[in-house]
């Protein structure tokens, strides 16, 4: 459906491989925005001042560039590799995924032990695994590996690797060529995964009044025996946190996108309260604090190969985060804490 | 200072909404100090400027904590039954026959998915909140609500008994420490902070804000004195507590001399502390930018964490006196 | 003292025993500061210690412009902190990871009004079950007995006393070295010579050598004195799991074959590459560390600093991390050191030779 959202999906980069998705965000932005700059972790941070002079307001958006994968720890003599996780790998999905190896995208196959298969009682530890090129060669200790999966409509939903969080970057890359009355700073972020490392340092170092992360989050709308929380569901909007394991939301930048949700008729919802982490988790607490809150897109089976993601969430999205950097958002923050 | 632990107690406050409890301080520090403001995370900072001009005054920063921990509604089902998650280091295993309140007033008890007599061990996600509803739409609560742990404030001679004396008691101790500290030679930068609960959050901002020169934290701190107690020599009534090293923090030499010198010189009784598991704010001020010397003054506190903690009057007038007699006079060279 | 590096104790062994032999458990480094204080002097412009206990020593540069390279080796070790005095015994926690598996029988050292001699208690077998016997030891196993009676004990030692492992560093064969804290201590050892090394030669940048405090309990010496140098390159310095019977080479890097060069997201792939190409440029042995996440080094608080520091991690492998014999190659040593020595000074004039935005 969208080329940019593609060429993001098909982009490899594990934590402390950003390159290949950062020049591809460099090369679309450069013509929208005013300042571009990389830092020394491998942030990318564009900036692009206010329509409206008077307004003396920074807000940050931060999605990450990093996607969870693999690092080569050791080819053996035979071709075959041992490889570890690098970011929240699912061991139980591994075992018969395509899998592509370092700078030129050698193709391998992760495999583990035939008795292993047989009894299958046990989830094989991602230590037990190994991945088998064939003897390609072409790689060494410290490249990355990534799952290989097409971009593809399946259905009405889009099917593609890496929606979390390139669908964020997507995002992020979309608003940043619109205009606002608010100081408008983008930041795409590294390390995430490996513990919201790149954000901490892009905050610290662009000092915004207010801050959204935006992210892919989890879906988990399968068919359930009882009545719990789905997470986030698919078709339903942008999802909205008001607490995860990394951070608190400001309460009133929850309202100000619930509000600005409901004034346009976009839908949204609160993705469950508890699960996950976000940026946000380092950004709030950089120098004094910054007031943030997490936006995302519902994918279903992140962590894996193949992502699940509803359009019409990823226009909602865009479409609510524009509306709300128009109004409330784009405007200094009123009222104390709650 | 009773009554006041006592209203503290009352008063509804789980981390990230400290609001009301916020509020109820602010209007107990009117006339003890020199300004008050709010950060941007909601960290309650009330500045008393020194009294007396010493070179050997100090920017000291005292953290109590105003933040709870409690409950989050994750999910309303058909019939009204509310799935949770937890704020804080709650125990799961003290749940069941605890109840918790919400900010509007609904009131919660909790439930565990099958029968009552073939019970195991509870597991968060086989928990359940009654809030006293037939259907989702009668429900007077939504996902993101949060919720209190409550158990009527209760006391038996000097032991007192409530389920959040972690820290409502030690915020008390600071007021009452403002209250009676007449003259100092130091800045004092006391700080009402939030979000501790889920990981001194408050204080980290808080502390690369107010860049102070000393941070001492007051919070409460475990116990080894009931049966089969973790090997602790901390016990209830001995004395407030100046912490040698917790979990992520060990204290600094001259802070912690500081304080056992003058419990020494006004004869104030303590203890030493070193807490296995859990923090405080300290620590997180401690890594503040280039460092900041840390210490704790602790309240010793059974079942922390648990709806029915239980401390002792006179630890925390001894608190009071030890940390008014220390800020009175001037830090070591 | 020994600046002129011809004195019999400027062998790095020597070194290495006395550093090792030097009491400083995490939280309470006062002796192995002094000690360390005593050797880095001669060698630098400045030398001053900071608000955790950090000890930096300054060694100017002769370019004008004031870049900054930040070398940080943890001079705390591990230990135990006394808990509770009962019945005439100590109880105690641990400071950082200790191995508990290697401490029942283990003398020690505690800090008391003096230093005390003691050894962890524990139960004799003939006493146990079958069953007992058969599980390790927990810490509520085990006591310290230091030999005194109860009131003696008790105008000694106090809660919060520290403890630390006694044992001496001696050789083995092979140019092998054993002893208690080798972790960190031989990274030290590394910084020491690598100065040595530096003051006949010319190198445009300042290095800020710290040796840094309460690494084991969360790199938090590290985290405060990379705020207040603010450099511009960070070098953390420390010890990596040398391959051993039991360990898979996934988990450890040889040994004997010089020092390992860490690779992973808390490595700057450009300040790594420096090291790399210094290595291969004067043919120094060297072995790669495959780091997939965090480091558990100072490198990994040095890297999120502010606004950010190019970080890279050059590491001793070291066996039976952890307990109090480890083991460690000398020559791994100097090779470190000459490595160091050799990448500070191939540091670039030009900071956006760092930069990674040409990077695809």
């Amino acid at each position: 459906m969208n080329e940019l959202l593609e060429k993001l999906s098909r982009a490899r980069g594990v934590a402390g491989h950003e390159g290949e998705v950062r020049a591809i965000l460099r090369e679309e932005l450069a013509p929208h925005v005013e300042d571009l700059t990389v830092d020394s972790i491998g942030n990318l941070i564009v900036r692009k001042g206010g329509s409206d002079s008077s307004v003396r307001h920074r807000v940050m958006l931060a999605a990450h560039m990093d996607e969870v994968g693999g690092m080569v720890i050791r080819v053996n003599g035979d071709g075959t590799v041992k490889f570890s996780s690098v970011g929240g790998l699912d061991p139980r999905i591994l075992p018969g995924k395509r899998v592509t190896i370092g700078a030129q995208a050698v193709p391998g196959v992760i495999m583990r032990a035939p008795h292993a298969a047989r009894t299958g009682k046990r989830v094989t530890p991602i230590s037990d695994l190994m991945i088998d090129t064939g003897g390609a060669g072409g790689f060494e200790p410290g490249d990355m590996v990534t799952f290989e999966s097409d971009y593809e409509e399946y259905g009405r939903l889009l099917k593609g690797k890496a929606f979390d969080d390139r669908v964020g970057c997507y995002v992020l890359a979309e608003l940043m060529k619109g205009s606002y009355p608010c100081e408008l700073v983008g930041a795409f972020t590294v390390q995430e995964e490996i513990g919201l490392r790149g954000a901490g340092v892009a905050a610290y170092a662009v000092e915004p009044d207010v801050a959204v992360a935006l992210e892919g989050t989890v879906a988990d709308d399968l068919p359930k025996e009882h009545d719990v929380s789905p997470t986030t569901e698919l078709g339903r909007g942008p999802s909205i946190s008001v607490m995860d394991r990394s951070a608190h939301a400001d309460r009133r930048l929850v309202r100000i996108l619930t509000e600005t949700a409901s004034a346009h008729d976009i839908p949204w919802q609160f993705k469950q309260p508890g699960v996950g982490g976000t940026d946000v988790g380092t950004i709030h607490l950089a120098r004094e604090g910054v007031p943030a809150v997490a936006v995302a897109v519902p994918c279903r089976y992140i962590h894996t190969p193949a992502a699940l993601m509803d359009p019409t969430d990823v226009g909602h999205t865009l479409e609510l985060m524009s509306k709300a950097l128009s109004g409330p958002l784009g405007r200094p923050l009123g009222g104390r804490v709650e | 200072m009773r009554a006041l632990i006592e209203e503290l107690c009352s008063v509804f406050g789980p981390s990230g909404q400290e609001e009301r409890i916020r509020e109820v301080i602010t209007g107990h520090l009117d006339g003890l100090v020199d300004e008050v403001r709010t950060d941007r995370l909601g960290n309650l900072i009330a500045v008393k400027r020194a009294t007396v001009k010493s070179e050997r005054g100090k920017r000291i920063m005292l953290a109590a904590h105003m933040d709870e921990i409690g409950v989050m509604v994750t999910h309303v089902d058909a019939q009204g039954f509310c799935r949770f998650t937890t704020i804080g280091g709650v125990l799961t295993n003290t749940l069941i026959g605890s109840r918790v309140h919400f900010a509007n007033g609904v009131e919660g008890a909790f439930g565990m998915e099958g029968s009552p007599l073939a019970r195991e061990r509870p597991t968060p996600q086989k928990l359940f909140l009654d809030v006293g509803a037939d259907s989702k739409e009668d429900a007077r609560v939504q996902v993101g609500d949060t919720a209190v742990f409550r158990s009527s404030f209760g006391a038996v001679g000097d032991r007192l008994f409530a389920a959040n004396l972690d820290d409502r008691i030690g915020c008390a101790v600071l007021i009452e420490t403002l209250r009676e500290l007449e003259s100092s030679p130091h800045e004092i930068l006391a700080v009402f902070t939030v979000q501790e609960e889920v990981g001194v959050r408050g204080a980290t901002t808080a502390g690369y804000g107010l860049e102070p020169e000393i941070i001492l934290a007051i919070d409460v701190t475990a116990t080894g004195d009931f049966p089969q107690a973790t090997p602790m020599e901390v016990g209830l009534g001995k004395g407030a507590a100046i912490k040698v090293m917790d979990r992520r923090m060990i204290a600094h030499p001259k802070v912690r001399s500081w304080l056992e010198e003058t419990a020494q010189a006004y004869d104030i009784p303590y203890q030493l502390e070193v807490l296995e598991f859990g923090s405080t704010d300290a620590a997180a001020v401690q890594v503040s930018r280039a460092g900041v010397p840390a210490g704790t003054v602790s309240i010793p506190c059974r079942y922390v964490h648990s709806p029915s903690q239980v401390a002792d009057y006179n630890d925390a007038l001894g608190a009071v006196r030890l940390l008014v007699n220390a800020l009175g006079s001037e830090y070591p060279s | 003292m020994n600046s002129d590096g011809k004195s019999s104790d400027s062998d790095s062994f020597s070194l290495l025993k006395t550093l090792s032999e030097t009491p400083g458990v995490s939280g309470q480094e006062d002796r192995i500061r002094a000690r360390v204080s005593d050797y880095l002097a001669p060698l630098v412009d400045e030398l001053h210690t900071d608000t955790l206990g950090n000890l930096t020593g300054i060694k100017r540069g002769r370019d004008s412009s004031g870049k900054r390279v930040m070398l940080a080796a943890h001079m705390d070790e591990i230990g135990l902190i006394v808990t509770r005095l009962e019945k005439g015994f100590l109880r105690f926690a641990p400071v950082g990871g200790v191995d508990l598996g290697a401490l029942p029988a283990q003398e020690v050292t505690v800090h008391g009004r003096s230093d005390l001699p003691g050894l962890i208690a524990s139960r004799p077998p003939h006493v146990l079950s079958m069953q007992e016997r058969e599980k390790p030891f927990a810490q509520a196993d085990l006591f310290i007995d230091v030999g005194l009676a109860a009131d003696r004990l008790a105008e000694l030692v106090s809660v919060g006393d520290f403890i630390s492992v006694r044992r001496s560093a001696d050789r083995l064969g092979n140019g092998q070295a054993t002893g208690k804290a080798l972790d960190n201590r031989v990274s030290i050892v590394v910084l020491l010579q690598a100065l040595r090394i530096l003051q006949g030669r010319s190198h445009a940048w300042d290095i800020f050598a710290v040796v840094t405090v309460q690494e084991e309990i969360g790199l938090r010496g590290a985290k405060t004195a990379a705020f207040r140098v603010a450099p511009d390159v960070g070098i953390a310095l420390d010890v990596a799991y040398a391959e051993q019977p039991g360990a898979s080479a996934e988990e450890s890097v040889p040994m004997g074959t010089g020092p390992a060069i860490g690779l992973g997201p808390n490595m700057h792939p450009k300040l790594r590459k420096l090291l790399v190409d210094t290595a291969e440029r004067d043919e120094m042995p060297y072995t790669i560390e495959v780091l997939p996440g965090n480091s558990g080094t100072d490198a990994w608080a040095m890297q999120v600093s502010q606004a950010g520091i190019p970080t890279a991690l050059i590491s001793v492998p070291i066996r039976n991390m952890h307990t109090p014999a480890e083991t460690v190659v000398l020559k791994d040593i100097d090779r470190s050191a000459r490595l160091l020595a050799e990448a500070i000074c191939e540091l670039p004039d030009d900071l956006s030779a760092l930069a990674l935005d040409d990077e695809a």
